[in-house]
């Protein structure tokens, strides 16, 4: 992609293909369907963020979009192009343009904080060992670490410096598109804040794409662009769509769906006796 | 796909035994798919020299006392349960070719593979699980790397080369067990006890010792990676995965055992036809 194109200072332009495009995708666990002809697309250079409550397919629909999840039914495509047409080799190769921060950070435990960012580059760049140390280096001062933590086990760090490990190894790839996974889930307020700050540094810094999943408010707040809200599909009737918003952080928050607002509020409501709507089928 | 859940009571046993069935067709076409993923890895490339010692000495190394100290107590075990009768026929010199002939065709091979399923087997699906549970397998593959050349192919390589060193280690401390039980406790005369072992145990008992534990390695390290790979969620699943893969483990090393044992069985036949069977 021609990084000239794109314009990264918002309000975005959103011409022309998308760069990924959800369409009407199913996903389904054995008997249970987690994501129902969910579409959605996403543009270079926005920041997307998926909202919804737990359980809704948030996470799912990210390893759909990175092909780490194969779809029931509908497609996914990257640059206009289905990632089904793609042999396997050429979805290995164009992966590495997605830098993926996992929930938990899904650090490698046997391997300490620099083999972690360094396990990528080993593994896809023939690249001199100074040069992974340099990057290596780069990535974690970017993301506010210290060169000491190096030798750390993933054990020992807190979880916002995992968090932030986690980050330092998606960017070492230098990814065209990052995927956060609840980047700020289980942090304190202060950490939450310094998460958020990294995920606008990195699309200020380089011309990358990001989709974020989230049920934080503070996060869309912080980060989005644009945002779009699923539904679990057990709070859905056969015939309703799931996701039930698409629009701008300021559409968002002024919306007057019921559904909406009462994720945005985080009022509680008639989820407090969920067990006699289950009850009641 | 099935409306109606298998869990549902309503369902009947036809049901029941069919989804059983399919359930059971989909996991062997599973492992023989992870199987061959993993034999499509080891042709590609060698994994990582240091990957590959670290599980060699884990999987090794780590397990050479446990099976010293068992292999010395079968050894022994069978000098005690073999000598009244041995002593009854006054053929007691003759017990040295029982135990070891017993010991490097069977009781070796065997007890080294039990030792490898329950010491290193589980907890190789274990830890697998627990990369699997904690999203670090699918990290592997987000940052451009196969999971099955890099977890599965050095713990293979690591199980399959290995285990007939253990297997040796094996033999030679249950022989060592069971020479000392039998001349130093039961008085047994020494040099009678290796002359008639002398005669008894061939070259061909050894490798066939030898060739059932390479086996036996290969497919202890294929079920343990293919239960860690499909570990269900939280402890639970891990626990039911390390659990599992021993089970199926020493199910398979036994099942092994028979049919390898029958084939070499032929194999020795065919080769030496005026010799006496081996069974």
């Amino acid at each position: 992609m021609n990084e000239s194109t794109i314009d990264f200072t918002l309000p975005l332009k959103r011409t022309g293909e998308p760069l990924i495009e959800l369409r009407g995708v199913s996903r389904q666990f054995g008997q249970q369907e987690v994501l129902r002809e969910v579409s959605l697309s996403v543009f270079a250079g926005e920041t997307l963020a998926v909202i919804g409550e737990s359980g809704c397919g948030k996470s799912v629909t990210l390893k759909l979009i990175m092909a780490l999840l194969q779809p029931t039914s509908g497609t996914v495509n990257w640059e206009g192009r289905p990632v089904s047409t793609r042999s396997a080799a050429e979805q290995d190769r164009d992966r590495l343009k997605f830098g993926y921060v996992f929930q938990g950070a899904a650090l490698f435990d046997s391997l300490d904080v620099y083999e972690n960012i360094a396990f990528g580059l080993r593994e896809n760049r023939a690249i001199p060992e100074q040069d992974i140390r340099d990057i290596v280096r780069a990535r974690l001062i970017e993301v506010g670490l210290s060169e000491r933590i190096c030798s750390k086990k993933p054990a020992e760090l807190s979880g916002g410096m995992r968090k932030r490990v986690g980050l330092a190894r998606a960017l070492a790839l230098e990814p065209e598109i990052m995927l956060y996974d609840e980047p700020t889930t289980g942090l304190d307020p202060i950490m939450t804040g310094v998460i958020n700050g990294l995920v606008r540094q990195t699309r200020e810094r380089r011309p990358v794409t990001s989709l974020v999943v989230t049920h934080e408010m503070t996060t869309v707040r912080n980060v989005a662009d644009r945002v779009v809200m699923l539904l679990p599909l057990s709070r859905l009737g056969n015939d309703e769509r799931q996701v039930v918003f698409e629009g701008t952080v300021d559409e968002l928050f002024s919306s007057s769906d019921p559904r909406v607002e009462q994720f945005v509020r985080g009022q509680a409501g008639d989820r407090m006796q969920e067990h006699l709507m289950v009850e009641a089928g | 796909m099935s409306s109606v859940p298998i869990s549902d009571p309503r369902v009947s046993p036809i049901h029941w035994i069919g989804g059983a069935v399919l359930r059971t067709v989909e996991a062997v076409g599973d492992f023989a798919l992870f199987s061959l993923a993993m034999v499509r890895q080891l042709t590609v490339g060698r994994p990582r020299r240091r990957v590959l010692l670290q599980n060699m000495y884990r999987i090794g190394v780590g397990s050479i006392p446990v099976v010293v100290v068992t292999g010395v107590f079968i050894g022994m075990v069978l000098a005690v349960q073999g000598y009244d009768q041995f002593h009854m026929l006054r053929m007691e010199t003759h017990i040295g070719a029982v135990i070891n002939v017993s010991l490097v065709k069977e009781l070796g091979p065997v007890l080294a593979a039990t030792m490898l399923a329950g010491r290193v087997g589980s907890a190789m699906a274990a830890e697998l699980g627990t990369m699997r549970v904690t999203e670090q397998i699918e990290a592997m593959r987000a940052l451009g790397a196969n999971p099955v050349r890099q977890l599965v192919v050095p713990r293979f390589l690591a199980c399959f080369l290995l285990i007939p060193l253990l297997t040796l280690v094996a033999d030679a401390v249950g022989i060592l067990g069971g020479w000392f039980l039998s001349t130093q406790v039961l008085d047994i005369n020494g040099f009678f006890y290796w002359e008639h072992s002398r005669e008894f145990v061939t070259v061909f008992d050894v490798v066939t010792g030898l060739v059932k534990s390479v086996f036996f390695g290969g497919a202890i390290a294929l079920i343990a990676c293919y239960h860690g790979f499909h570990c269900g969620a939280g402890a639970e699943g891990v626990g039911r995965a390390a659990t599992i893969s021993f089970v199926f483990s020493f199910v398979a090393i036994l099942a092994i055992d028979f049919f390898l044992g029958m084939f070499l069985n032929t194999v020795y036949q065919l080769s030496f036809p005026t010799a006496p069977s081996l069974i």
